[in-house]
C-alpha cells in the first residue's frame, strides 16, 4: 500500500490503524453520553419534582436564540460531514474550506450563546444562591437555572474542545497532512463534532421547549 | 541504535529517567504506574493501621475523633481510587495485555502514556489534599455533609475526577486493542481468559466512570457555587447524590474485582497444568457481571428512604449477580480437581482468592437481603464483607498475579521459600483482621467510629494484630521481590510452564514485545493437547 507511511509501528497495515481510531472514538462517545446522562437524569428528577416552576421558568429563555443557534449547529454538522467527503476524494483545498466553515459555525453559536447568557446574568436568573430575580412562579426556579447552566455550560465547554480539535486538523489538513489514502484525523474529529450538536439536539427543546 | 536490537531487552532498550518519562512501551508504562499503585498501598496501608491502633482499645487512644475520621477517610480514598482501580488494569493489564494478544503494543500507545500523566496529576492532588489535613466524610462523600464542611473536599473530588479519566483512557485503549489487534489465530473464545477479564472490565470503566466524573463535577459547583441540586435546604435532593455515587460505585467494586478474576483464571490453570474448565462459562460470566452490576447500585441504599418496590428489584438483581460470581467459583474448583496442582507462591494466592472471596461473596447476599441488611446496614459487618472482596479478592489476586508475571516482568526470580512465607503470613494476618469483624458488626457494633462499646474490645484487639501482622506479612513479601531485584536469579522464558502467549517471548521482552509474529499453533489452556517445554 502507497500509504504505509502513516502507519505506526505497532499496526500491520492502514486499515487496521484507521478503524482502531474509529472504534477508539465511538467509544470515547459513550463516555461522553454518559457524562451528560447523570445532568439530564438530574433534569428529569427536578422537572418531575416541580413541573410548573419548570414551566415557567423556561418562558426565560429566548426560544428564537436557541432555534438559530439549533439550526447554527445542524449546519455546522453538515459542513463537517462535507469536509470529510472532501478529503475521502483527496481535494485538500475544499475540505479546509469545509473546516473553516465549521469553525466559524461553532463561533457564531458561542457568540449567541454569550448574548443569552449575559442577558440572564443580568436580570439575576442565576443558578442556585447567585439566583435573584423573582418574575417567576412556582417552587425553588433558583434549580432550573442550575440545571440551565450546567447543561448549557458543559455543552459550551465540549463546543470549545470541538473548535480547537477542528482548528488543528484544519492546520494539518494545511500543511497537507491530509489524502485520499490518510483522512483519519479529520473524521474522528468530525464524530465528535457530530456528537456535540447531537448533544445540543437534546438539550433545546428539553430546555426552551417546555409544553 | 543498538547493534543487535532484536534481543535486548525493553529495560536495557534506551535507558535513563526521561527515556522513561517520554515512553509509549506498554511495558515501561506498566512499571511506571506499578510503581505509584505500590507507593499508594503502602500510604493506604500505613494509614489502615492508624486506624487500627486507635482501635486497638475504646475510647480515645492517641489522636482525636476527628483525625480518626480523616485517617479512615482517605485510607478509603486512597486505596479505592489510588491503588485498587488502576492496579490490575494499569500496572499488570498493561504489561501482559498487548503480549497476549501477540500486538507490538496497545492501540494507542501515546494516550497509554497520557493516561499515565493524569493519573500522576490525580495523585498528586490527593496527595495535596491529605498533607492540607485531608477530609472526614468518608470515601463516598455523601451530601450536604460533603458540600457544607471546611476542607479540601473540592480537591478530592477534583482528584477523583481526574483520576476517573486516567481510568477511561485504560479502558478505552483494552478495548479497542482487544478488538482491533489480536494476531490472526487468536480468537475471541481461543484467548486468555485474562483478556475476557479486562474487557468485561473496561466495558464498566467506559460506562460507568462518567457517571462519577459528572458527580464530582456537580459537588464541586455545589461547593464552589451554591447550585443547590444535592441541598434539600434550596430544594435539592441529596439522595440524587447517593444515586449517581452508587451507580458509578457499585459497578467500580466490578471493575476491581473483575481484573482479580481475570488473574485467577491464569493461575488456577496454569498451576494446575490442566485445561481450564468451562471456558466459555467462564468468559461469558465476565461480561455478565459487567452488564448487571450496572443494575444492582440500590443495594447501597436501603435504607436512604427509596421506595420499598425499588429496594425489592435491587434486591433481586443483586442476588442476580452473585449467579455468575459462582459460576467462576465452580469452573475453578472444577480445574482443580484432578489437576496436577504446584503450590508455588502465585497458586497460594490463588488459593487464597478462592477461599476469601467466597467468604466475601457469600456475605455480600446477608447484605443484598433486605430485611437482614437493616440490621448490618453501617455495621463492621460491611466492613468486613468489602475487605473480603476487595482485598481478600483483588488485592491478593494482584499480589498473585504480581509474583505470577514479576519474572517476565523484571527478568529475576523472587525467593520462592521467602514468597510462601509471605503469601500463607498475607492469608493468616487478612483472617485474623477482617474474621473478627463480621462477629463485631452482626453483634451491633458500628463503623466509623474512633471508639466502641467495652463488649467489642475482643474483636477488635484480635483484629488490631492481626493488622499488624498483615503489614509484617507485606514488609516480608515486598522485601523478598525488592532482593530479587538486586540477587534473584536469572528468570527462564517460561519459569511456571504456562501455554500463554506471554511466555513464548524472551524474557524480558524485547520493546516490540516478539521478534516476529508469533504462529498460534496451541489455545492458552491446551495442557491436554500440548507438552510444555
Ligand atoms: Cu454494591
Amino acid at each position: 500500500m502507497s500509504s504505509s507511511f502513516h502507519v505506526a509501528h505497532h499496526f500491520s497495515d492502514a486499515e487496521q490503524q484507521r478503524e482502531s481510531a474509529k472504534l477508539g472514538m465511538w467509544v470515547f462517545l459513550l463516555t461522553e453520553i454518559l457524562l451528560f446522562g447523570g445532568v439530564f437524569v438530574a433534569y428529569a428528577v427536578f422537572r418531575v419534582w416541580y413541573p410548573d416552576m419548570f414551566y415557567n421558568a423556561h418562558k426565560a429563555l429566548d426560544v428564537t436564540m436557541g432555534t438559530v443557534n439549533t439550526a447554527v449547529l445542524i449546519v455546522s454538522s453538515l459542513t463537517v460531514a462535507l469536509g470529510i467527503r472532501e478529503i475521502q476524494l483527496g481535494r485538500q483545498k475544499q475540505c479546509t474550506r469545509y473546516l473553516l466553515a465549521t469553525i466559524v459555525l461553532a463561533c457564531v453559536f458561542l457568540v449567541i450563546k454569550y448574548f443569552e447568557y449575559a442577558h440572564k446574568i443580568h436580570l439575576g436568573q442565576l443558578p442556585g444562591k447567585f439566583y435573584t430575580f423573582d418574575g417567576i412562579a412556582g417552587t425553588n426556579p433558583h434549580v432550573f437555572f442550575s440545571i440551565y447552566f450546567l447543561l448549557t455550560g458543559i455543552h459550551a465547554f465540549h463546543i470549545l474542545i470541538g473548535i480547537s480539535l477542528l482548528t488543528w486538523v484544519m492546520i494539518k489538513n494545511m500543511k497537507g497532512h491530509f489524502s485520499a489514502q490518510y483522512f483519519t484525523p479529520v473524521e474522528i474529529t468530525g464524530l465528535y463534532w457530530h456528537l456535540v450538536d447531537l448533544i445540543w439536539i437534546f438539550l433545546f427543546p428539553l430546555l426552551y421547549l417546555i409544553g | 541504535m543498538n547493534a543487535n536490537p532484536s534481543t535486548v531487552s525493553y529495560l536495557e532498550d534506551k535507558k535513563g529517567i526521561w527515556n522513561w518519562l517520554t515512553t509509549v512501551d506498554h511495558k515501561k508504562i506498566g512499571l511506571m504506574y506499578l510503581v505509584l499503585i505500590l507507593g499508594s498501598f503502602l500510604v493506604g496501608g500505613i494509614l489502615a493501621m492508624l486506624v487500627r491502633l486507635e482501635l486497638i482499645s475504646p475510647g480515645e487512644d492517641f489522636y482525636s475523633a476527628d483525625t480518626y475520621n480523616r485517617f479512615f477517610t482517605m485510607h478509603g480514598v486512597v486505596m479505592i481510587f489510588l491503588f485498587i482501580i488502576p492496579s490490575i488494569p494499569a500496572a499488570l493489564g498493561n504489561f501482559v495485555l498487548p503480549l497476549m494478544v501477540g500486538a507490538k503494543d496497545v492501540a494507542f500507545p501515546r494516550l497509554n502514556l497520557a493516561s499515565w500523566y493524569v493519573y500522576v496529576v490525580g495523585l498528586l492532588l490527593a496527595f495535596w489534599a491529605l498533607l492540607y489535613g485531608g477530609v472526614d466524610t468518608g470515601w463516598t462523600f455523601y451530601t450536604p455533609y460533603s458540600s457544607e464542611i471546611q476542607g479540601p473536599v473540592a480537591m478530592i473530588g477534583l482528584a477523583v475526577f481526574i483520576l476517573g479519566f486516567s481510568s477511561i483512557l485504560t479502558g478505552l485503549n483494552f478495548i479497542v486493542t482487544i478488538h482491533k489487534l489480536r494476531l490472526p489465530g487468536i480468537t475471541w473464545f481461543n484467548m486468555p481468559l485474562f483478556l475476557w477479564g479486562m474487557y468485561a472490565t473496561a466495558i464498566i470503566q467506559i460506562l460507568a466512570t462518567p457517571v462519577i466524573g459528572i458527580t464530582m463535577v456537580l459537588l464541586l459547583f455545589e461547593r464552589l457555587s451554591g447550585i443547590g441540586i444535592f441541598d434539600p435546604s434550596m430544594g435539592g435532593d441529596p439522595v440524587l447524590f447517593q444515586h449517581f455515587f452508587w451507580f458509578y460505585s457499585h459497578p467500580a467494586v466490578y471493575i476491581m474485582i473483575l481484573p482479580a478474576m481475570a488473574i485467577v483464571s491464569e493461575l488456577i490453570s496454569t498451576f494446575s497444568h490442566k485445561k481450564i474448565f468451562g471456558y466459555k462459562a467462564i468468559a461469558y460470566s465476565s461480561v455478565a457481571i459487567a452488564l448487571i452490576s450496572f443494575l444492582v447500585w440500590g443495594h447501597h441504599m436501603f435504607t436512604s428512604g427509596q421506595s420499598r418496590f425499588a429496594a425489592m428489584v435491587f434486591s433481586f438483581l443483586t442476588f442476580g449477580v452473585a449467579i455468575p460470581s459462582a459460576i467462576k467459583v465452580f469452573n475453578w474448583l472444577a480445574t482443580l480437581y484432578k489437576g496436577s496442582i504446584s503450590l508455588e507462591t502465585p497458586m497460594l494466592y490463588g488459593l487464597s482468592f478462592l477461599f476469601l472471596f467466597t467468604i466475601g461473596g457469600l456475605t455480600g447476599l446477608f447484605l443484598g437481603t433486605l430485611a437482614v441488611d437493616v440490621h448490618l446496614h453501617d455495621t463492621y459487618f460491611v466492613v468486613a464483607h468489602f475487605h473480603y472482596v476487595m482485598f481478600g479478592g483483588t488485592v491478593v489476586a494482584f499480589i498473585g498475579g504480581l509474583h505470577y508475571w514479576w519474572p517476565k516482568m523484571v527478568g529475576k526470580m523472587f525467593n520462592e521459600t521467602w514468597g510462601k512465607i509471605g503469601a500463607v503470613l498475607v492469608f493468616l494476618g487478612f483472617n485474623f483482621t477482617f474474621m473478627p469483624q463480621f462477629i463485631a458488626g452482626f453483634r451491633g457494633m458500628p463503623r466509623r467510629y474512633y471508639t466502641y462499646g467495652e463488649e467489642f474490645t475482643v474483636y477488635n484487639v484480635l483484629s488490631s494484630l492481626g493488622a499488624f501482622l498483615l503489614g509484617i506479612a507485606f514488609v516480608i513479601v515486598g522485601i523478598n521481590l525488592v532482593m530479587s531485584l538486586i540477587n534473584g536469579k536469572k528468570a527462564s522464558k517460561n519459569p511456571w510452564k504456562s501455554l500463554s502467549l506471554e511466555w513464548e517471548t524472551q524474557t524480558p521482552p524485547i520493546t516490540e514485545n516478539f521478534e516476529v509474529d508469533p504462529v498460534i499453533t496451541h489455545g492458552p489452556y491446551d495442557y491436554d493437547k500440548v507438552e510444555v517445554q
